[in-house]
């Protein structure tokens, strides 16, 4: 039944559209609806292909986003970096138009997202977005490019994300990291200018995680943008040209990825000591002082407390000479969560920003 | 560039339903059952264990009523609750994909199993019970049959948008088959007790039943115009109701 349908049915549904081409001839209304667009598009700034200024978004008056500003050139790649529930892919729904920002403003390509213009301009990977079980990776290519232009063609598709060899498999035979990479072949389906990734590689070992980075590089340095969001330092640090850290709906901190990686490169001495509060508050090289427990005055005058610096080797030589009594020393890697708690209340909330303009603004 | 030419969207709409096809004739969890369903039990009520061809050609009409309401109801609620909890929607949503060419889609492959189902009674009832009609019944039977799957359809995508896909086939087999029975697309509805001829009437299945009936002489003999008028009150209040989650859906 299905080989009757295979070889009968398709041909004839295209032979219909092919038909219906010749009814209806309108190809050169498009060509000047598509030049009109052309002519009404740069009403933004060359090159820019995303703009997020001050956006502010709540879901049932709980503030998911707030103040949120960046941009992104043509060729640059943007990681969007933070814990789970800090709101990235809140912002990425945003820049695709699903929601409406509650205040502030979205442009892609000087237009409203989510308008038909655009969504032609964009290549898109949600973060769970299953595809058909049963649709082989070829069939589901072909389904997907068929919404764009001028699409890439199925076999550069698949050589594109790494697929060769899997055109005839289906989607549910695949492993995770093979499901992703045909997630990301349908986002590059209609060649974009810019591609929205969203936790591309969540889920996945390190090996696979690392061969769709090179495909992801690789689609970057064809010229178009690409926006991803991630909770891996390393991925940020691998892929990005700009970095902006998002915790709580805040962006904490934005800027290259070695300054992201200098300011929350931390690590954590953790101690006991008799040395006073203040003077461990002033302390030039202490970036955030957590104390834990408060001298006893029954037994000694020592305080438990963590602290987090940039450099442990300084601190702990000046701690050490400075503090005879200083004991129960531990010195650990400050995690990811550690960083951006340490950035957010250092409260120099997106004190770098990223571009000029912000700054002026 | 802000809308597709209409040639491009009439390939956008063909390939999305072929795609829905090949997906749905995969899964034999849907398939077998939408297509051997009917055709079994009518191969057995209506032809083996019928007497004469009289009940073979009432009961081939009524068998293809249940037989086209099944892939309205599993294709549309299933469909659409997975697709949902998949994120397959959210996705196409984002793509510069007309949301038309995703209902298009699923009213198309729920028309081309309809047909496959009734091509299949139709060779039962000529083959095994031995009904002959003339062709313009034939058509006419059809032509009833699948326009009358979009009521069905409706309903469906109602229970899609409020169910998931492990409660939607649940839900949907608790509607499906005690209305299929009340209906009489089993057996005769005149054979069914008073009581339950008199409750035949809320379901839309009995009006669908009654509309294709009609076209061999039948029916219970009621206005067919008051068939159609409910049909056409089930679709649009179906549809209504799903426009309203659709919405909230979206602005969720």
């Amino acid at each position: 039944m299905t080989l009757v349908m295979q070889d009968y049915l398709y041909p004839a549904l295209m032979w219909c559209c092919k038909k219906a081409e010749n009814w209806t001839s309108i190809t050169n209304v498009h060509a000047i609806m598509s030049q009109q667009q052309n002519l009404q598009t740069p009403s933004n700034p060359p090159g820019i292909l995303a703009e997020v200024s001050g956006v502010k978004h709540a879901f049932e008056r709980l503030a998911v986003l707030n103040d949120i500003s960046l941009s992104l050139k043509a060729g640059q790649v943007l990681a969007i970096l933070g814990p789970n529930g800090a709101g990235k892919t809140t912002l990425v729904n945003l820049m695709l138009g699903v929601y409406k920002p509650d205040a502030g403003h979205i442009q892609l390509f000087g237009q409203t997202p989510g308008v038909l213009a655009v969504r032609q301009r964009i290549g898109v990977m949600l973060q769970q977005a299953e595809l058909a079980d049963t649709l082989k990776v070829y069939e589901l290519i072909r389904q997907f490019s068929a919404y764009y232009q001028s699409p890439l063609s199925t076999p550069r598709l698949l050589e594109m994300a790494g697929l060769e060899g899997k055109a005839k498999t289906r989607y549910g035979k695949l492993s995770g990291g093979e499901k992703r990479r045909v997630q990301f072949a349908i986002a590059l389906a209609g060649e974009p200018d810019l591609l929205f990734l969203d936790e591309p590689t969540t889920g996945l070992d390190v090996q696979a995680r690392r061969s769709l980075w090179r495909n992801i590089r690789a689609y970057a340095q064809r010229g178009a943008g690409v926006i991803l969001t991630t909770h891996y330092l390393e991925e940020a640090d691998a892929l990005a040209d700009q970095i902006v850290v998002l915790n709580q709906g805040r962006m904490v901190a934005a800027g290259t990825p070695a300054q992201i990686k200098q300011r929350v490169s931390l690590k954590q001495v953790h101690c006991r000591t008799g040395l006073p509060v203040a003077e461990l508050e002033s302390h030039p090289l202490i970036e955030k002082l957590q104390i834990e427990t408060q001298p006893n005055a029954d037994q000694d005058k020592l305080i438990q407390c963590t602290l987090l610096t940039q450099n442990a080797e300084a601190l702990l030589r000046d701690l050490l000479q400075r503090d005879q009594a200083l004991t129960d020393l531990q010195v650990t890697g400050a995690g990811l969560e550690e960083a951006f708690l340490a950035l957010t209340e250092t409260g120099t909330s997106a004190a770098d920003t990223l571009t000029d303009k912000e700054q002026a603004a | 560039m802000n809308t597709l030419t209409v040639r491009h969207q009439w390939a956008i709409h063909c390939q999305e339903t072929w795609s829905e096809w090949l997906r749905l004739i995969r899964i034999p969890m849907f398939a077998l059952p939408t297509l051997l369903f009917p055709w079994m039990f009518y191969a057995f009520f209506g032809v083996m264990f019928g007497r004469g061809a009289g009940n073979a050609e009432y009961l081939m009409v009524s068998y293809g009523a249940f037989g086209v309401i099944g892939p309205a109801l599993f294709g549309f609620g299933v469909g659409v609750a997975s697709d949902r909890q998949q994120g397959l929607l959210q996705l196409k949503r984002v793509l510069p994909m007309p949301m038309s060419a995703y209902f298009i889609a699923k009213i198309g492959i729920c028309l081309m199993f309809s047909v496959l189902i009734l091509l299949g009674l139709a060779c039962i009832a000529v083959l095994m019970g031995g009904v002959r009609l003339e062709l313009g019944q034939w058509l006419l039977l059809m032509l009833i049959l699948l326009i009358g799957t979009l009521p069905f359809c409706a309903m469906g995508l109602f229970i899609g948008l409020h169910s998931n896909s492990q409660s939607a086939p649940a839900i949907i087999n608790l509607l499906y088959l005690p209305m299929a029975f009340l209906s009489g697309l089993w057996i005769p509805v005149f054979v069914l007790p008073v009581i339950l001829q008199k409750i035949a009437v809320v379901f839309p299945a009995y009006h669908l039943a009654q509309l294709a009936l009609s076209v061999i002489g039948k029916h219970q003999g009621q206005p067919l115009s008051g068939h159609v008028l409910i049909l056409l009150l089930y679709t649009g209040i179906f549809l209504l109701l799903a426009g309203l989650a659709w919405r909230r859906l979206r602005d969720r």
